[in-house]
């Protein structure tokens, strides 16, 4: 994927990580987050939650203000001493650290910093995967998902097959995948107030590919698109709810 | 530079009224997956598709790296040739460059192949008014010229249209036609018509896909014959080209008309490619006795200033990323108004007409990234429309109007914003208050009432995740 | 005017001397690396040019020009249009009988062969209104693409391959090509180019309508090769 960033090697596996939960989870999916930091100590990781973080940086990013931008992702730099692995459970959020920051803090004083800093993070589903090969129990009643990819997490971060892969772990989950799984929801940050009426179509076209699944719940790594999604379905009262990977992971494994 | 600013186009607008034309909707969402579906198979195996993009990509590289040098070979050996070859700075240049030849020459017809660059210009409608017609031989641009509207894509032109409204279109406005519902008896009736046009020209025009310097020798493809047709059967051919059509070597051709056809329309090769290096000579029976190139800039030497947005330059035209595109197939190409929709135009129309008049342009995008993942040439499309919105809102003379979109009530909310997530102090209050009020926000807000016009409002948790991670003892440090 | 051309230079020099490119190499090895083995290059190109619709005619050196014939003839085909003055068009013009049904050139049963032995205006309209068929040589096929090699020449004019409704091309067997990269390169087309080269590929065909693939639209309708082991 040439517009990903490289793979990243696979680092040993650690005892202790970050994580870095994004301004959207903080505010709207706390739960979600919770359940990342749970399914990382569940692997018997120490899980470090900086309590100084806020946001990546990038609504301001992608609206054309990258003095504000860096302003904000420079504030993210300091939270990261300890050379770990900074588990963020948004590929979007993620791929704004890994691809974007680099650029951004390009010929600044702190650049070496960031970049170090940047090339720690992973999105939740791929450090799982690739670092910490998990393996999971489903404790859950049976039952029929659909996987929503964000656009970021597949095409800046190259997460395709990881957040399935784990899916599919799930003995009693039946994944069922959607036609157009690669178009983008209409969130798009900015867009979707700037742009609501083509936001809106984009998220039902989505919203009818979802249901066609005849899945009850869509599962998604990113909370951007969740909340656009979500809003959707419940504002056209469909029966489907939206959901984060990392709750839905957590909630099967209890039972 | 114009007295007053130019009006804003008005994207939002026009892109409501094709939301709402659900025929439209249904037209672009079956031509778009079937495009994509089509590329696909073209390119299964990855590591060709890997390797040809990169070729591909240095190819369109080495001519921005010596686009002047080259653009003075493609001269020199054009002119070897027999082909007259003509600059123009602007549209209405080029267009006085055409008139005179056309003066020239008594010409009353010209038949045009396909040409984005006389889109640009409005080269029909100034012909027009000069009491020469010039008839579009393309079929869909040819249909679309029938419907006077414009193309809506720049290879189908004609896609927002299905067979039953162009049937109705042909009844309406050619003589012969039957109400025969009919995609074969369409095409061969645009085929009887054409035929007495292209025997009947005075001039023929068409684009160029790529013209080779060292050869001077201009390759245009195309699956009709009606390139072939304007470029070989009228007595004078006009060639128009955008400066960055130019590639060093005739080698570096195959790549270029390999990459463009799979991307577009999925299909290995088109059924022609048309090279043709020379007027008729000396004891040859057909071909034209004169041919010019016209080389148009239209503000692609100011798009070529800046490193980063210059990469714009390397558009080979597929179309690709219209086809891929989740606002494109939702809206059509139409609602951009603008010669080039879709990704491509989002970069590259507000460079050359400015920001005043398309700001709004690269602000039509969610940022998904698609195009980029299958752009053939490697264009970082988005980055460059992350820069024009940086672009828009900060006056400078990077691009043209620069600055056109700078508010101070917009900076002053991202200060603000950016005051509160600089500070864990002020994110740490800010977060509490949204999560104890937000909920209460009136959904008539600004931003609020755009949301939930088809969505429920999105509800603030009770508790912040570092509440909940401060509760449950997760480490700081 | 030519202040246009100063001025576009000029700025083009300007901007790219403050910004040089560093272009990458260019790696061809991809298209070195397309090849197929020799006898799997025609049935290919067969297999390639017959899903857009061309169609294929087997003969020999010896009997080309009675298959060519005789499949028009079969055809109902009433005029092919020929280049007199090519090797190919003497061998046509062996296979009619100098008899003409309408009193031109030679012909056979209702196929008169019109020689294009005049400049195109002295014969526009007879060319666009009064040909069926049309043959040419070429310099042979592309395995990669199902391509076919044409430079029309002083005695094989342009539109001998574009204008009639059905396109007789004469392939040799032993002249083809994995690339077209291949082809220019063996060739050495580089160091000279004729007035017009082409690639033809399949009938004419648009899908301009709903993408509904249509054959015929401006150039021939028929696209038939005749294959000369
Ligand atoms: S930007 Fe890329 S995908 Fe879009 S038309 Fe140009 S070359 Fe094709």
């Amino acid at each position: 994927m040439t517009t990903a960033t490289a793979p990243q090697p696979t680092p040993p596996r650690p005892s202790k990580v970050y994580f870095f939960g994004t301004c959207l989870v903080d505010l709207f999916y706390p739960e979600a987050g919770m359940a990342g930091m749970e399914l990382l100590k569940a692997q018997g990781l120490t899980v470090v939650f900086p309590q100084g973080q806020s946001c990546c940086g990038q609504p301001a990013y992608n609206s054309g203000y990258r003095d504000e931008a860096l302003k904000v992702a420079r504030a993210q730099l300091d939270l990261f001493p300890e050379d770990l692995p900074i588990v963020v459970p948004s590929g979007s959020c993620a791929g704004m650290m890994r691809k974007h920051w680099p650029h951004l803090f390009h010929g600044e004083p702190d650049e070496a910093k960031a970049v170090n800093v940047s090339s720690r993070v992973w999105e939740l589903t791929q450090f799982l995967v690739q670092v910490l090969d998990v393996r999971l129990e489903d404790k859950g009643e049976p039952m029929r998902v659909t996987w929503h990819a964000s656009c970021h997490a597949q095409r800046e971060m190259g997460v395709v097959e990881e957040p399935k892969a784990l899916l599919r772990q799930l003995a009693n989950v039946e994944l069922v995948e959607l036609k157009r799984e690669k178009e983008c929801c209409g969130f798009g940050g900015t867009f979707a107030v700037r742009h609501p009426e083509i936001s809106a179509a984009m998220v039902g076209d989505k919203v009818a590919d979802i249901e066609q699944t005849g899945a009850r719940r869509v599962v998604s790594g990113d909370c951007g698109c969740l909340l656009n999604i979500n809003g959707a379905l419940e504002g056209g009262r469909k029966p489907v709810q939206g959901q984060h990977i990392a709750q839905f992971l957590k909630e099967r494994l209890h039972g | 530079m114009a007295e007053h600013p130019p009006q804003a186009v008005n994207f939002a607008a026009a892109s409501k009224a094709a939301l709402l034309d659900p025929q439209l909707r249904g037209n672009f969402r079956r031509a778009m997956d079937g495009l994509m579906s089509k590329r696909a198979v073209q390119f299964a195996d990855a590591k060709e598709w890997h390797d040809m993009r990169a070729l591909a990509a240095s190819v369109r590289l080495r001519t921005l790296a010596k686009l002047p040098e080259l653009l003075e070979t493609l001269e020199a050996n054009c002119t070897r040739n027999g082909i007259q070859v003509h600059w123009a700075s602007t549209t209405a240049e080029a267009n006085a460059i055409v008139l005179g030849i056309m003066k020239r020459v008594d010409a009353k017809l010209a038949v045009k192949g396909k040409s984005m660059v006389t889109e640009e210009m409005h080269l029909n409608a100034f012909l027009e008014q000069h009491g020469i017609e010039a008839l579009e031989a393309d079929l869909g641009e040819y249909i679309v010229q029938l419907d006077g509207t414009m193309p809506s894509h720049i290879i189908m032109p004609a896609i927002h249209l299905n067979t039953k409204q162009i049937a109705h279109l042909f009844k309406r406005k050619i003589k012969e036609a039957e109400s025969i519902e009919d995609a074969a008896y369409l095409t061969d009736l645009a085929r009887r018509i054409l035929r007495k046009k292209f025997m009947t020209a005075d001039v023929g025009m068409s684009g160029v896909n790529a013209a080779v310097a060292e050869t001077g020798t201009l390759c245009l493809i195309e699956n009709e014959g009606n390139g072939r047709m304007c470029t070989t059967v009228p007595p004078v051919h006009i060639a128009f080209m955008g400066l960055e059509k130019v590639v060093e070597h005739l080698e570096d051709v195959p790549p270029v008309i390999s990459l463009l056809p799979r991307s577009a329309t999925g299909q290995p090769i088109t059924t022609y490619v048309n090279m043709i290096t020379s007027p008729r000579k000396e004891g040859e029976l057909d071909g034209p006795r004169e041919i010019h190139l016209v080389i148009l800039d239209n503000g692609r030497s100011s798009v070529y200033a800046d490193p980063e947005l210059r990469d714009t330059l390397r558009c080979i035209r597929c179309g690709a990323c219209m086809n891929h595109c989740p606002v494109y197939t939702k809206v059509g190409g139409h609602a951009y108004e603008a010669p080039y929709p879709g990704p491509i135009g989002k970069i590259l129309v507000p460079q050359m007409e400015g920001l005043a008049k398309r700001g709004e342009m690269p602000h039509a995008c969610t940022m998904c990234n698609a195009c980029v993942e299958i752009c053939p040439v490697r264009i970082p499309i988005v980055e460059i429309m992350g820069r024009l919105r940086v672009e828009a809102v900060r006056p400078g003379d990077a691009v043209k109007d620069a600055g056109a979109q700078a508010s101070k009530a917009e900076a002053m909310v991202w200060k603000g914003w950016a005051a509160m997530n600089a500070s864990p102090t002020a994110y740490k209050i800010a977060t509490m208050a949204m999560s104890k009020l937000g909920n209460a926000a009136p959904t008539g807000l600004p931003l609020l009432k755009e949301w939930t016009s088809v969505r429920a409002k999105p509800r603030f948790a009770s508790r912040t995740l570092h509440d909940l991670a401060r509760e449950k003892g997760i480490p700081d440090v | 005017m030519s202040d246009a051309r100063s001025a576009i230079l000029a700025k083009l020099r300007t901007n790219r001397d403050a910004h040089p490119v560093t272009p990458p190499p260019s790696d061809t090895t991809v298209l070195a690396e397309k090849r197929w083995a020799p006898e799997e290059r025609l049935p290919r190109i067969r297999r390639l040019m017959e899903a857009v619709h061309t169609e294929f005619l087997e003969a020999t050196e010896a009997d080309w020009s009675v298959v060519v014939r005789e499949f028009l003839v079969r055809e109902g085909a009433a005029t092919l249009l020929y280049a007199p003055a090519t090797p190919d068009g003497a061998t046509l013009a062996s296979a009619f009988p100098p008899s003409p049904p309408r009193g031109e050139g030679r012909g056979e049963g209702n196929l008169t062969l019109v020689p294009y032995d005049r400049p195109v205006e002295a014969f526009k309209e007879r060319l666009f209104e009064g040909i069926d068929a049309g043959l040419t040589s070429t310099l042979g096929a592309i395995a990669e693409t199902g391509s076919l090699i044409l430079w029309p020449s002083v005695e094989e004019p342009r539109l001998l391959s574009l204008v009639p409704h059905i396109h007789v091309a004469l392939l040799r067997a032993d002249a083809l090509y994995d690339t077209f990269w291949q082809a220019m390169r063996d060739n050495r087309w580089a160091e000279g180019m004729p007035t017009n080269a082409l690639l033809i590929s399949g009938p004419s065909k648009t899908a301009d309508i709903e993408q509904t693939l249509a054959y015929g639209v401006h150039g021939p309708k028929r696209l038939i090769v005749v294959v000369i082991r």
